[in-house]
């Protein structure tokens, strides 16, 4: 078996895994990146919005500050975040966007003079000034109080990721691609690194490292529907949970985005109700003046999302192959709008769909969209319960996103985060040394090994991965989608549960030989349905609606009671995750209060006398 | 009316020592909206599931999933087969490493383009955290995204006739990649410098300019111009480096 030696493993290579990866590197240490796929392949390539930073610079950003973000940020977790990881982040975006410009991100800049916006439907003007030419301008994003969003053109994650991939390469940084990560190597108290299967070849190797990083993305591939690469299936969360110590936070806080399209779930943007897009069922009706009479369509996304899914299920969804979906109706927004300022969307269309947006109604549903839970981090990305396991980016559980992320801070994190844990990692690596025990890393590398053995030749049964994993998704949608309640949760984490009994009975049908995809299915569902649980479970102890969980039997956010964030682990042979909770925030720079959208009644910490 | 589509797909496990290139045929009755990417994964999930294939995004972005479809290199996943006839063959992309059936190993070869072509801004301004962004016109900034937008596909490269005769030819994608830093006020590197990566058979005096990376490049960048100014800047350059009075 290869064994490979580094000073820091980062298990992931998008922003977050690369931006530690060349702190370290930059401070003269040995740094891998491991990847399912070539770098620049990681899902931060798909992100096309932007990411937020106050740097004030463009006309509608003027008087913005790290402050009003901090503000934005915080009403955006519904109070669910950690205040003093919040503020990090919000002070320190700036840096890493000026930092970025300096590697070469192209990001468009501010051009002085007048031009026009639309808001509403409606056009208005804005001047920009001339003393802040060629600054990095910005664009709005939903939940935010100014132009925040930094952006280059409709590609802001590729060229971000292709900057930070340059910067890596300059750096001496080895990728590692086309292999994945099986689970980690520790000792119940240190992290060592990890058994990595090699997707060319299907064979085992060790990685022994001083530090591990996890930056393994969102989880989405958990959803049948979702808008997250193929690859996000949770690789790294899986092999944190399997340590039986380190606990995952907020695992019920999915975000379900209100257009994905159908089949594919490829997102078409929020901008597309932004400029008067409307929401049709099958009888073409547009509903959602019926539910929401003032906002309609141009509610938050939670609320969006929940109406449409309380729609289809009174049976008014269009049917389809790939099941229910509703019409998004941009027609009427002529080809010169569609052409200019929904350029995307106008290629989705036509590319994934051909069909003409312009003449033709587009086939939507709500889909999963982002992972607030993860790995759970101290302030400085330190995971819980392990020395020498760190965590960044969607994989971590950091936690300024609460139980709702602000759209364009997701991205921006990545590089931020990777900033701060980047430096934590170097300070680290500078003061800890550690040993490696051979007997103990045997042990991990065999017990993989004699997975993949027992699967090729059904030594545990002979059940199909690919019905296994639907009924995972089954159990899901139907439990621990965009509307939860008492019963179908219960419901659900039983389903998942027999799941998971079934995940120990598959066999596989091919011959498991080389890069063998129906092997890798196997390897990783098991910990999907570990995953699953964690999301199903927690949703289900939850008893509240905050951010995008929201339960039907509890539609008040209790802060009295779940002023708290969920922290899953994995006892080995446990059948459910154990369930602990710790304060969401130790500082209060805002108490908690009113988002200003969505509604809701409130149930106060501390109720007056 | 519904159609059966016929698909012939490339199979080859090279880790597998039974294995031998061969093509394997499968039926599948057409949807609304298919994709490869959907043709495919049902082809996996119910008929054989060791078919080897790559996706990432399936949105068109991240140039994982290009393979050779009736003959043409192109991305997978936005190909719909209402657009194709109901014979489908599918073929790896020649040129890259196989890893198997229609899985290609790009990844070495692009990092290994990336290191060539120094592909990353040449200053030695150091970063100054508590200073404003160095300005820069918004034009500028564009015209360098529109270069920045090649996905790493490797289908222009795939293309190419003299790729498949020089396997060290930075093809279409790394001339394009040097344009864009050509192109960058941030990069301070020299002609000079910039012809001593390009300025040979393996760069851009290797290309025969017959535009068969433009054709099916699926993010449609403007290659030919790129290489045009490339041939046109390095000529100079090669000139100069001829006169030694002018070398700096
Ligand atoms: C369609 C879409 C659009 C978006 N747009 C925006 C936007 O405009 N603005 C914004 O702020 N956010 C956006 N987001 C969210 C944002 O893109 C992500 O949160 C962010 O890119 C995640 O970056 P990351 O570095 O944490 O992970 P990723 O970029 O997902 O990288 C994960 C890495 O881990 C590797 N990996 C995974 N598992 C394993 C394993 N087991 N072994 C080895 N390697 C492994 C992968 O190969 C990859 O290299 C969007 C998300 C989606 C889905
Ligand atoms: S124009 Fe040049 S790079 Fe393009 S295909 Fe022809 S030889 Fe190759
Ligand atoms: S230049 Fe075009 S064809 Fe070539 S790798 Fe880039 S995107 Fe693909
Ligand atoms: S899967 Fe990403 S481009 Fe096709």
């Amino acid at each position: 078996m290869q064994t490979f030696q580094t000073d820091l493993l980062c298990i992931g290579a998008g922003l977050a895994g690369e931006r530690v990866a060349i702190e370290a590197a930059a401070a003269g240490f040995d740094v891998t990146c491991l990847s399912l796929v070539p770098a620049r392949r990681s899902h931060s390539s798909a992100a096309q919005g932007g990411m937020q930073a106050a740097l004030g610079n463009c006309a509608m950003g003027e008087g913005d500050s790290p402050d009003v973000h901090f503000e934005d940020t915080v009403k955006g977790s519904d109070w669910g975040c950690d205040q003093e990881v919040a503020r990090l982040f919000c002070d320190n975006a700036p840096i890493a966007m000026r930092q970025l410009a300096a590697w070469g991100v192209p990001w468009n800049r501010v051009v002085p003079g007048k031009s026009t916006y639309f808001k509403g439907g409606k056009l208005f003007e804005k001047e920009e000034k001339q003393e802040k030419e060629g600054l990095i301008t910005a664009r709005a994003f939903g939940g935010t109080a100014k132009w925040r969003t930094c952006y280059t053109s409709d590609g802001t994650g590729h060229t971000v990721l292709y900057t930070m991939d340059n910067r890596a390469v300059q750096l001496g940084v080895v990728v590692h691609d086309k292999v994945e990560a099986l689970s980690l190597i520790h000792d119940g108290e240190n992290c060592l690194g990890a058994v990595v299967r090699c997707l060319k070849t299907g064979e085992l190797r060790v990685y022994l490292a001083r530090v591990t990083l996890i930056a393994t993305g969102g989880f989405g591939r958990i959803y049948r529907e979702s808008t997250n690469a193929v690859i996000n299936d949770g690789g790294g969360l899986i092999i944190a949970l399997d340590t039986g110590v380190v606990p995952l936070g907020n695992m019920e806080a999915v975000q379900f985005h209100p257009t994905g399209i159908v089949p594919t779930d490829i997102l078409v943007t929020e901008g597309c109700r932004g400029d008067g897009g409307t929401l049709l069922d099958k009888n073409e009706h547009r509903f959602m003046p019926d539910y929401e009479p003032d906002k309609s369509e141009l509610a938050s996304r939670d609320v969006v999302s929940r109406w449409m899914t309380h729609h289809m299920r009174q049976g008014l969804g269009v049917p389809s192959p790939y099941g229910d979906h509703l019409w998004l109706d941009i027609r009427h927004l002529g080809c010169q709008h569609l052409a200019t300022k929904l350029r995307e969307v106008d290629e989705i269309c036509k590319n994934f769909l051909g069909i003409d947006p312009s003449k033709n109604l587009i086939p939507v549903r709500p889909t999963q969209h982002y992972s607030m839970g993860g790995v759970r981090t101290d302030k400085d990305g330190l995971a819980y319960g392990l020395k020498g396991l760190f965590s960044a980016g969607e994989a971590a559980c950091w936690d300024m996103h609460g139980f709702n992320r602000l759209g364009g801070n997701s991205l921006a994190e990545t590089v931020v985060a990777g900033m701060i844990v980047g430096a934590k990692v170097v300070d680290y690596l500078r003061d800890h040394q550690v040993s490696y025990p051979t007997g103990l890393i045997r042990d991990f590398a065999a017990n993989q090994q004699d997975r993949i053995k027992r699967l090729i030749s059904k030594a545990d049964g002979k059940e199909n991965v690919f019905t296994v994993r639907n009924a995972m998704y089954d159990a899901l949608m139907h439990g621990a989608g965009i509307f939860r309640n008492g019963k179908d949760l219960e419901a659900c984490v039983q389903t998942l549960q027999e799941v998971h009994e079934r995940t120990n009975k598959i066999g596989l049908r091919s011959n498991g030989r080389g890069a063998n995809p129906e092997l890798a299915l196997a390897l990783r569902l098991p910990g999907m349905v570990r995953l699953a649980l964690c999301v199903a479970q927690g949703a289900l102890q939850r008893t509240e609606s905050r951010g995008s969980h929201a339960r039907e039997d509890y539609p008040e956010r209790n802060d009295r009671d779940w002023l708290v964030r969920t922290l899953a682990t994995w006892q080995p042979g446990a059948p459910l995750p154990t369930l602990n909770y710790e304060p969401v925030s130790q500082v209060w720079s805002i108490p908690p209060g009113e988002r200003g959208y969505g509604g809701g009644k409130i149930i106060p910490a501390d109720p007056k006398e | 009316m519904a159609r059966n589509l016929t698909f012939s797909i490339f199979r080859y496990n090279p880790q597998d020592p039974v294995s031998v290139p061969h093509t394997d045929t499968f039926v599948l009755d057409e949807t609304n909206h298919m994709t490869l990417f959907i043709a495919l994964n049902r082809i996996r999930e119910e008929q054989d599931p060791g078919l080897q294939f790559d996706f990432c995004c399936r949105a068109g972005i991240c140039g994982a999933c290009a393979m050779v479809v009736n003959g043409r290199p192109g991305l997978a996943c936005h190909t719909k087969t209402k657009d194709l006839p109901d014979a489908i063959t599918l073929m790896p992309l020649p040129f890259f490493t196989l890893v198997g059936d229609l899985s290609v190993d790009t990844g070495t070869w692009f990092r290994n383009m990336a290191q060539r072509v120094r592909s990353w801004v040449h200053t030695d301004k150091e970063f100054d955290p508590k200073a404003l962004e160095e300005r820069m016109d918004n034009a500028v900034a564009e015209e360098i995204y529109e270069l920045e937008r090649c996905i790493e596909c490797g289908c222009c490269v795939a293309a190419c006739g003299t790729a498949i005769m020089r396997p060290d030819f930075l093809g279409a994608a790394g001339l394009n990649r040097l344009a864009r830093f050509v192109l960058d006020p941030r990069d301070k590197r020299t002609e000079q410098d910039y012809f001593d990566i390009v300025g040979n058979d393996q760069g851009i005096f290797g290309c025969m300019g017959l535009l068969a990376c433009e054709d099916v490049c699926p993010k449609h960048l403007p290659l030919q111009d790129q290489l045009g100014m490339l041939r046109w800047k390095m000529g100079w350059a090669g000139i100069m480096n001829l006169l030694p009075w002018k070398r700096k």
